[in-house]
């Protein structure tokens, strides 16, 4: 029993059951192929498409009355909009640690957690890109953003950061779709070769380009992929920083500070993954993927969420000491109003709760092992990231350097509806994503099987090797 | 029956057998070739004797360019177009605008890499002789196969044929152009 439980750290198992390349096949692409469609995902699909019409309704009535009808209002007027532009960019970044960082950092657990990880980056970017397209009020006009000769003869001002949010935020995205796709196209073709339904069959030769899964393409595939890999990992480092930068650049006490970069990309990182472990661990029931998403890959993000979170508590710690040592009354006000002399400082403490307190269950085994407790502290996580978002923008703003323009914020009813409104939105897409798409990357997944391996190659082939190891013998023999 | 055939194509149960045979092939001095395979197999690549692809230096020059065309465009803004000076920087404020131009070299970059792989594979491409081999569909899911083209110099159909057989794969087939 000790034997096997150390022989499963040091060599944790990625592949469950006893599969073959064929095996891997139908289990993943028969999700996509088979015809019925499982009762609960209709359940599912119906929830979030009823929720995503409050997001409908929402825009609606915006669009038709103005932002008004939010409780945004001077001087808090970064509030719902921006708390969940951030909160849902933050969640789109474990995507792509997930698939680019640890790529290169050869971690092969990664691998069948990817697919769904970096579809549910997309799904979140496209939430989040929807945030500051309204909240300009004009949202017809948001093509403004981008630079383009026009008859009014200006131009958009680079050096604001907001400027380069649109652009880190947009080749994010794009970027993310690519590398996403990329890895879609061999499956796409195994669905191809696989599909009796002809119109499906058409669909997916279309998008897999022909591929045939060629020695030479695969090289160059291999390459591109990781080179993606490569860009990708500064890029996503980038795209929070940037988001930190709306804040850190300007002068407001609280958002003023040269360690919100960092700070930000760890509490997106912490963020992402709990929202990886909310979506794997229904999947991998419901859909009985227990061989491919494994306890050890549960337990991995759950050592990523701690690392994070501790990070994270780190950050809250530094931010209110530089609060006091800046020598600042302003920093020092805004510290002592947020944590304990202000009207919001029971949100602050929540948050301690749900981001310090509640990630240190997971130092113990016995919560890290168990879906049910990962589960419970993936939820609050994701709660907590949303206050520790809420605290950032609405205590800083509230009170500002002068008392005559200091003001309450409270959310109306629609900035909830618009909120909740988006995580029906969200659902929507990943339930579509579910049936039409391979959940899981069935190319990579074959891989790592013990199968994959070459064995035994002729002697021939090292022939260069072997000769540079006999000289090596020859000139330079072994110490005793 | 040997006029108009693209290749002759062998098929394999497991990547070791494909990589030994394609050693073999490599060996007995053919060139166009290929092997296929449900997921990559790096042994493959020597095995064949592909060669490095230059895709990694097309998305340099990609990245290169976009990080030029951004500086072009905010310089062009910025000092030529509409110079105004905004917190009292300068009209060529650089370390402001390391932002977009950092953005925009990943985005060319990553834009060459996907469509530059695309490109020198030959794709998209709808048709190809080697999906005429039924069999061939087992290519993206479980079987290994291994193709000498008629185009090879060293191509003789008899030849071809015994060698490959001689390989000891599943089965060998003729695949038409």
């Amino acid at each position: 029993m000790q034997d096997s439980r150390e022989e499963r750290q040091l060599h944790p198992v990625m592949v469950e059951g006893n599969h073959d390349f064929g095996t891997v096949s139908d289990r993943i692409g028969d999700l996509t192929l088979k015809k019925r469609t499982p009762f609960h995902w209709f359940i599912g699909f119906g929830i979030a498409f009823l929720v995503a019409q409050l997001l409908m309704v929402t825009i609606i009535y915006l669009v038709t009355k103005g932002i008004g009808i939010w409780g945004t209002n001077q001087p808090v007027g970064w509030a719902f909009p921006i708390i969940n532009f951030v909160w849902w960019i933050g969640i789109g970044h474990a995507g792509t640690l997930i698939s680019a960082i640890l790529l290169l950092l050869n971690q092969k657990w990664r691998t069948s957690i990817n697919r769904f990880a970096e579809a549910m980056t997309l799904f979140a970017v496209a939430c989040a890109g929807l945030y500051p397209v309204f909240h300009t009020g004009r949202p017809w006009l948001a093509y403004w953003l981008f630079p383009y000769p026009n008859t009014m003869g200006i131009w958009p001002q680079f050096r604001s950061p907001l400027m380069w949010d649109v652009f880190a935020v947009s080749t994010y995205a794009t970027v993310s779709l690519l590398f996403w796709y990329v890895g879609l196209i061999p499956d796409l073709a195994t669905l191809r070769d696989r599909a009796k339904n002809k119109f499906f069959k058409k669909i997916y030769a279309i998008f897999s380009w022909g591929w045939r899964g060629s020695a030479r393409h695969w090289h160059r595939y291999e390459l591109a992929y990781l080179i993606l890999a490569g860009i990708s990992t500064p890029l996503v480092l980038s795209v929070h920083s940037v988001v930190s930068l709306d804040f850190s650049v300007s002068q407001i006490p609280g958002w003023h500070a040269t360690f919100f970069p960092p700070y930000f990309v760890a509490g997106a990182i912490y963020a992402g993954f709990a929202m990886v472990l909310l979506l794997a661990i229904p999947l991998r029931h419901l859909y009985g993927m227990k061989d491919f998403v494994t306890k050890t890959h549960l337990i991995l993000m759950g050592k990523v969420m701690l690392a994070t979170g501790l990070i994270v508590g780190y950050s809250y710690v530094m931010e209110a000491f530089f609060g006091w040592y800046s020598g600042s009354q302003y920093e020092w006000f805004m510290i002592k109003n947020r944590i304990w002399e202000g009207p919001y400082w029971a949100f602050y403490w929540m948050l301690m709760f749900c981001n310090v307190i509640s990630p240190q269950f997971l130092w113990f085994k016995r919560f890290r092992e168990s879906e049910f407790w990962l589960f419970i502290i993936s939820i609050i996580v994701s709660i907590g990231m949303w206050l520790e978002r809420f605290v950032i923008i609405v205590t800083s703003i509230q009170r500002d350097f002068l008392p005559s323009s200091w003001a309450m914020y409270s959310p109306t009813i629609w900035d909830w509806s618009m909120f909740i409104g988006t995580l029906g939105f969200f659902l929507c897409l990943f339930f579509l994503f579910i049936r039409f798409l391979p959940i899981i990357s069935i190319f990579e997944v074959r891989t790592l099987l013990p199968q994959a391996n070459v064995h035994g190659r002729p002697q021939d082939f090292d022939e260069n090797v072997l000769e540079i190891e006999y000289t090596y013998d020859k000139t330079d023999p072994p110490n005793r | 029956m040997s006029e108009n055939i693209y290749g002759i194509m062998a098929e394999f149960d497991t990547p070791t057998q494909l990589v030994d045979a394609a050693v073999k092939v490599r060996d007995a001095g053919y060139t166009k070739t290929d092997g296929f395979s449900p997921f990559p197999i790096h042994d493959i690549d020597e095995a064949l004797g592909i060669k490095r692809s230059v895709l990694p230096y097309l998305i340099l020059t990609g990245g290169i360019t976009g990080l030029l065309s951004a500086l072009g465009l905010v310089y062009f803004v910025h000092v030529v177009d509409y110079p105004i000076i905004v917190g009292g920087r300068g009209h060529f404020s650089l370390p402001a605008f390391i932002p977009p131009m950092f953005e925009l070299t990943i985005l060319f970059a990553a834009f060459t890499a996907v469509f530059g792989m695309l490109f020198l594979n030959g794709l998209p491409s709808p048709y190809h002789p080697v999906f005429n081999i039924p069999r061939f569909a087992l290519a993206s899911r479980e079987k290994f196969f291994l193709l000498i083209e008629s185009r090879d110099p060293l191509y003789d159909y008899e030849k071809v044929r015994t060698f490959m057989e001689s390989l000891s794969p599943q089965e060998v087939f003729d695949v038409p152009e």
